[in-house]
């Protein structure tokens, strides 16, 4: 028995919202009378943080606290249309409604706060610690609950925004497939390392080094959950899972989790990421959106770490030690190739 | 182990926000750790109903006969539902889009088409009383021959796997039975280039596998509406489906989620909400529809295998000078979201690279088994995986260090794409060579220096070719021979997405439909006028009025440096194909 | 169908309900008691969602025949803290982002607590082991075994303080 270490390297780009377009997502904020603002969409949030990045989104536009701002979702009867959480768009989508929303509301807050200061609203900034102020002037102040408080009960204003975001529909054409598809990409490169070991065909991987492009990371806790998260599922889709296992037959189909396999947190291994951040011309505050590229270097690399490491190509996911081990003894043995 | 790259792009960014950048905690996380968080499961009714259902074990069947009298009496059931009893029994998920031909039932009454397809439903007080009662269902099943395999489906005399579309092909623009991508001559290419080298690939079928099942609860709320706690990824879009099943107005239907358990793609088919409105319709209680983790295994739509086959033409200098593609997706019995993945792929290739010849086939095909749906890295991922091992076999055969070879061939800002749009805000040289740093697997100093976005578009690498190679390969005329079109089906149903479907017609059973609008099956209230039971053709769930784009009051202006949220503004398209807007209704038009 | 009677503790409070034969605890727990803090994620015990504390001990519920229960102590994910304040390991798991969508979270902090009960300062390998009965698909378990970790070394300070 011989552990072969291998290395499998692959680059992808990622397309960022619903290809082709007219996928609207709207939101509503409106403020209490103490200046603390509620932001009611209809997004779901599947774990990858939708209610958490909105916040954000609407706390830096708003100029508040990010406490000051809690996202409610999803409710038909109070949030606004989405057309939902999928195609990498949630955070483009939404995060876009979101800003618009959120520059509605804020203008208000803003006119509320000169009147009270008998200023100009052009004049006027906000420290995102929860005060406004006169521009060069932090002593001539008033705070955004004081603000909103006044807007409602002195001066009659709602304090509130709506806001849309619809990158229109594109046809495609029949002849040539011209089309637009989306406009804004991520990108990542991955470097997997594995081991093989020629007597069961089985495959380990040992490290994985990546780099990820993905407009800004508008919450990198978020992000490298993403990330994290992502790539192991990567690698589970590249080594272990499948509902057919003899696909195109549909015999042996698993049905529970003892069939279907998955690597469990004794199989993981060091992944070390860096991030890159090229703002979408397009996206809130630069953001695309890291959820699915993520998992899609892994799958190739890997399969090219097991050419590397035992000179067998499988071109049929997922990988199993059955694979390649049939390809090993196909080849008389194992045979290493060049070492990166 | 992350790091962040702050010293590239630098210029393109500013890093001095209040908020954004920042790592605070999410707004759910105290909710997940003490389990507070509402799932759509996690709310207590009173009278909870369990539906559960009878499925086809045949990949593919007629069936002849159904009996469900033993069933109806079983203990603890409250009814039995059956094809009759969906009012509207016939959609496909695009429709809200107005893309693609209705062919998918909620409960199939004529033939199944998958192991595991749904011909009836039991609602009981409890899963297991459910169980006992759909054990007591008799079908007479007259078993069809079936196909698995994309390429024997796709075989002249192959079993039709689905009536709507008789030659087993999603049929694109009312015209062909694939998508095309054609961009330059991929023919000149293979006979100029040094390699032709060729590849297959098969990306596997795979199960979302979220932690949480599927599912939904449906109750009557006040005032003749209903309540659906769901799970579902997109809660407009399953209300949207729900209202056209059930024939209900979109306003009598309030759908609550957005607490979801892990989605990936699995949660957007919407079978689970038009199932439990309709069983508490039926039987006036509240009624939970859920999979079981086989059901969700087996029966929920996984992210459908793909096959590709690969022909890349290689210059002496390792460039690729063509490539050519031709895709297979497996999208199971019936469509769901498969037709549209095939033109996101298309619009993905060839690929994150400058290739100044490309042409692809892309089939969308149905074959006897479950149908797929979106997943993670949906059309991209298969796809994906075919090119980025494709990559390393040129770059082994050539000799070529891998990195360096899609550096080489890496896309540029500037640089025309293959689907004629010109690449910007490109990111991969830099992302291959930060990675080649951190692995230390090196490259050359001038593979180091390059810049995305540097050297992009220069010459040919900017402009769509002088000549593109197109045919009619694939007419459906040829193929698909005697596509049915029911009553109500858009006049052009293949078109582009976004075409707006006339007014359907009601629903195509041969008997009346029924519908469960506030009228008799439902104790407790009184119909509302005008909204009781149907004679008059309705608008379905109307696109024309939910998905144009609204008139957005401009803000006002708002002091201070806050950023500009990005236009919604239509961007001015270049050459665009036939024109298929026809409605004025959509807002759409081009221009 | 027959329905018993049970009592048993849960969370440090007495419980009595009538279950019917065969209904698994899991069951019970969620509509019988209004406890949705376990999880369905599976039915067959594969995937932990479901763990609950049995005397201590950690169980799958949806396996547990709700009778075998009767004068036995359950603990859940909803008595983990104290009030208003959350348990260690609930801290860490907020603190090191060990949960995305939240689903197999309160299974995961039962079998983590079930650990730490038994064993106050585990290796990596032995918290791989203690969690290797439940699934996440979120986050590729590496925070979890961090925040499993980080727990342990501050129950030990508080402990040692």
């Amino acid at each position: 028995m011989t552990l072969h270490p291998g290395r499998g390297f692959a680059a992808i780009n990622y397309p960022i919202g619903m290809n082709l377009g007219g996928d609207p997502s709207q939101a509503l904020v409106h403020s209490n009378p103490d200046g603390k603002f509620t932001v009611a969409l209809s997004s779901i949030d599947l774990g990858q943080g939708m209610k958490s990045v909105t916040r954000q989104i609407a706390a830096e536009t708003l100029g508040v606290p990010v406490e000051d701002v809690y996202v409610d979702t999803a409710d038909s009867d109070t949030g606004p249309h989405c057309m939902g959480s999928f195609a990498s768009r949630g955070t483009h989508r939404v995060g876009n409604a979101v800003i618009q929303a959120a520059k509605e509301a804020r203008a208000v807050m803003m006119e509320a706060a000169a009147e009270e200061l008998e200023v100009n609203p052009d004049d006027l900034v906000t420290d995102g610690k929860g005060n406004i102020h006169v521009k060069g002037a932090p002593s001539r102040s008033i705070g955004t609950g004081t603000a909103c408080a006044a807007a409602q009960f002195k001066q009659g204003k709602t304090v509130s925004g709506r806001g849309i975001f619809l990158v229109p529909l594109s046809p495609v054409d029949p002849e040539t497939g011209e089309m637009t598809p989306v406009t804004c990409f991520a990108h990542a490169a991955m470097v997997v390392d594995i081991e093989v070991d020629d007597e069961t065909g089985e495959v380990s991987v040992t490290q994985m080094n990546s780099a990820y492009e993905l407009g800004r990371a508008l919450n990198p806790k978020l992000v490298e959950q993403q990330l994290v998260g992502g790539a192991w599922m990567g690698m589970s889709h590249a080594l272990w899972e499948t509902t057919e296992p003899y696909y195109p037959d549909r015999s042996h189909g698993p049905i529970d989790f003892n069939d279907y396999l998955m690597p469990g947190p004794g199989d993981i291994a060091p992944h070390h990421i860096s991030i890159l951040e090229r703002p979408a011309p397009d996206g809130p505050f630069g953001g695309k959106g890291p959820g699915e590229m993520c998992a899609n270097p892994v799958l190739p690399a890997v399969a090219n770490a097991v050419f590397n490491a035992v000179g067998v190509r499988i071109t049929d996911l997922p990988i199993t030690p059955e694979k390649v081990l049939r390809g090993i003894r196909a080849n008389g043995g194992a045979k290493p190739q060049r070492r990166w | 182990m992350i790091e962040f790259r702050k010293d590239l792009f630098r210029d393109e960014r500013d890093d001095n926000l209040n908020e954004i950048g920042k790592p605070t905690q999410r707004q759910d996380m105290v909710g997940h750790v003490t389990g507070r968080s509402p799932f759509y499961d996690d709310h207590a009714f009173e009278g909870l109903l369990h539906l559960r259902c009878l499925r086809s074990p045949h990949h593919h069947a007629r069936l002849r006969s159904i009996e469900v009298r033993d069933a109806e009496r079983s203990p603890g059931v409250h009814r039995v539902i059956l094809a009759k009893d969906v009012p509207h029994n016939l959609n496909t998920l695009l429709s809200l889009m107005g893309f693609g031909l209705d062919d998918e039932p909620l409960i199939s009454g004529g033939k199944v088409s998958y192991k595991g397809e749904p011909v009836a439903a039991v609602v009981a007080e409890s899963e297991r009383a459910a169980y006992d009662a759909i054990a007591k269902i008799r079908v007479s099943w007259e078993v069809l021959p079936h196909v698995l395999d994309v390429e024997d489906a796709l075989k002249p005399g192959a079993v039709t796997v689905n009536d709507t579309y008789p030659g087993n092909t999603f049929t694109y623009h009312d015209k062909y039975d694939h998508q095309k991508l054609r961009f330059g001559d991929v023919e000149a290419a293979f006979r100029q280039a040094d390699r032709v080298i060729e590849g297959r690939y098969q990306m596997s079928p795979i199960e979302q596998a979220p932690t949480e099942t599927c599912g939904a609860i449906a109750a009557q709320e006040n005032n003749g509406r209903f309540v659906c706690y769901t799970s579902t990824q997109a809660l407009f879009f399953s209300l949207g489906t729900a209202a056209k099943l059930l024939n209900v107005p979109s306003n009598r239907l309030h759908f609550i989620g957005g607490t979801v358990g892990g989605g990936f793609g699995g949660k957007v088919d919407s079978l689970h909400e038009p199932m439990a409105i309709l069983g508490c319709m039926l039987t006036g209680r509240p009624v939970k529809y859920m999979f079981d983790r086989a059901e969700e295994m087996q029966v929920g739509a996984p992210r459908g295998a793909e096959r590709w086959y690969l022909k890349d033409a290689v210059g002496r200098d390792g460039r690729i000078l063509g490539r050519q593609l031709t895709g297979y997706f497996d999208a199971g019995a019936y469509t769901r979201l498969s037709s549209y993945a095939i033109h996101k792929s298309t619009g993905h290739l060839p690929g994150p690279y400058t290739i100044p010849n490309v042409k692809s086939d892309v089939y969308c095909v149905f074959t006897n088994r479950t149908p797929s749906t979106a997943m993670r890295g949906f059309g991209i991922t298969g796809v994906d995986f075919a090119i980025e091992s494709h990559m390393d076999v040129v770059a082994h055969e050539i000799g070529m260090n891998p990195i360096e070879f899609r550096i080489l061939n890496a896309y540029r800002d500037g640089d025309m794409k293959a689907h004629r749009r010109v690449a910007k805000n490109t990111a991969l040289i830099e992302c291959c060579q930060v990675v080649s740093e951190k692995a230390n697997w090196p490259i050359r100093d001038d593979f180091r220096r390059m810049a995305s976005s540097e050297g992009g578009g220069v010459g040919e690498a900017g402009r769509v070719p002088n000549y593109t190679a197109t045919d009619q390969n694939g007419l459906v005329d040829t193929r698909n021979r005697g596509i049915k079109r029911r009553p109500g089906d858009p006049e052009r149903p293949f078109s582009m997405p976004g075409t707006i479907p006339p007014r359907a017609e009601p629903a195509r059973q041969p008997t009346p439909a029924p519908t469960y609008a506030g009228g008799g099956p439902l104790p407790g209230f009184a119909p509302t006028p005008g909204t009781g039971v149907r004679s008059e053709p309705r608008p379905s769930y109307a696109p024309s009025t939910t998905y144009s784009p609204q008139p957005v009051a401009p803000a006002a202006s708002v002091a201070s440096t806050q950023p500009t949220p990005a236009s919604s503004a239509p961007p001015t398209p270049n050459r665009t194909g036939p024109n298929r807007f026809s409605s004025s209704v959509s807002g759409l038009r081009r221009r | 169908m027959a329905r018993t009677p049970i009592e048993f503790r849960h969370n440090g409070r007495d419980q009595a309900i009538f279950v019917e034969e065969g209904s698994n605890l899991l069951d019970v727990l969620r509509r019988g008691v209004g406890d949705f803090a376990p999880k369905y994620g599976c039915g067959q015990g594969t995937c932990g969602c479901c763990t609950v504390l049995v005397d201590g001990e950690p169980h799958l519920s949806c396996l547990t025949l709700a009778e075998t229960v009767a004068g036995r102590s359950i603990e859940t994910t909803s008595g983990l803290g104290k009030g208003v304040e959350l348990h260690p390991l609930q801290q860490a798991f907020m603190d090191n982002f060990a949960a995305q969508c939240g689903y197999c979270t309160p299974g995961m902090l039962m079998a983590a607590k079930s650990l730490l009960d038994h064993n106050p300062s585990p290796s990596r390998q032995e918290v791989v082991e203690a969690i290797a009965g439940n699934i996440c698909r979120c986050t590729g378990y590496e925070p979890i075994i961090a925040a499993v970790l980080d727990a342990s070394s501050r129950m030990s300070g508080r402990r040692s303080a």
